[in-house]
């Protein structure tokens, strides 16, 4: 009787593994090889589509986003590497293709740009910083206004509402 | 004074900058392709396609490839320019219908007027690729040596074609 029971179980799982399977199946990527699909999504995360902008190639479901996946998956089936179709894709539509813009001369500003603005903000941190301390520094308060401020910090919590 | 000095400059700046990109189309891509030779390819006519068109073949003209097709709107809006331009004779146009059906492409020049000396099928969209095309219409100027001189993306206007084109198209002719 447990023995059955057993079978039962192992039946029941059989069909669910294979169930899955088929579920699986029926998602099949569009080309026959799923290494070749991972391949095609993975390069196209990296490339803009232009009919839309600010999506991936991959997410893209615009035509000229279709074509170009396609583009893409017959010439790594030729045996083109990344970098390859890469330069057949700037090379028609420009780096704006790229998600990852190129170091070069007109794109300095951009790739270090921000660490300049990084810099230039510590240093003025630092200048204001330095400056402050200076001034509390030279200029201690004198019992005049050491008496105003006590005075300042006590009535103040009186002055909140209740 | 020079308290306000320095953020005031600043917001100056910002504002110029904000100005200058909202001044820009984000739409118009620079096309790497502008100066370069224009791709070849052969296609088949889109009225005798078993007759073949080859850009090649255009050596030695100015000429304009203007990518179109029935399902896109904005091509309808630079299209009466188009056939004014064909009628002044000014330059030969001739067709890219991209990604088009034949027959669709067809009933469409004849409602409309067909501009084009001929036109050429790129049925998978395959030469768009190689011009680099992502938004029909667009037109490319192409001087004597097959290269392109000239790109527009989106509709013709009057005055692009005015101000960019033709003058363009005059200085290649001589």
């Amino acid at each position: 009787m447990k023995r059955v029971g057993l079978q039962l179980l192992l039946l029941c799982l059989g069909f669910l593994v294979l169930s899955g399977r088929i579920a699986a199946q029926e998602a099949r990527p569009l080309a026959d090889d799923p290494e070749l699909e991972k391949r095609v999504m993975n390069l196209s995360e990296e490339l803009r589509c232009l009919v839309c902008q600010n999506e991936t190639l991959a997410a893209s479901q615009a035509d000229l986003a279709v074509d170009l996946k396609r583009e893409i998956r017959e010439q790594m089936k030729a045996g083109k590497s990344d970098k390859e179709i890469i330069a057949f894709l700037t090379a028609r539509y420009g780096d704006f293709v790229l998600y990852r813009p190129p170091v070069r001369p007109t794109t300095y500003l951009l790739w270090f740009g921000p660490f300049i603005l990084l810099v230039v903000g510590l240093g003025v941190l630092y200048r204001y910083l330095k400056q402050r301390r200076e001034l509390t520094n030279q200029q201690p308060l004198s019992p005049e206004e050491h008496r105003r401020a006590q005075e300042l910090l006590k009535v103040a919590p009186e002055k909140e509402p209740a | 004074m020079s308290r306000f000095a320095i953020p005031l400059a600043v917001f100056i700046v910002l504002v110029a900058f904000l100005a200058i990109g909202l001044g820009h189309d984000p739409r118009t891509v620079p096309s790497p392709l502008i100066n370069k030779p224009a791709p070849d390819f052969r296609l088949a006519q889109l009225h005798e396609p078993s007759k073949s068109f080859t850009a090649d073949e255009m050596r030695g003209q100015v000429w304009l490839l203007n990518v179109w097709a029935s399902w896109c709107v904005s091509c309808r809006e630079e299209h009466p320019l188009l056939v004014e331009l064909a009628r002044s004779k000014t330059i030969p146009i001739y067709g890219l219908n991209y990604k088009d059906k034949r027959d669709d492409a067809l009933a469409w020049l004849s409602e409309f007027g067909n501009p084009y000396l001929l036109s050429a099928t790129d049925t998978d969209g395959r030469i768009g690729i190689d011009y680099g095309v992502y938004g029909v219409p667009e037109t490319y100027l192409i001087d004597r040596d097959g290269v392109i001189r000239y790109k527009q993306v989106g509709p013709l206007t009057p005055g692009v074609l005015k101000d960019e084109i033709l003058p363009l198209v005059k200085d290649l002719s001589k």
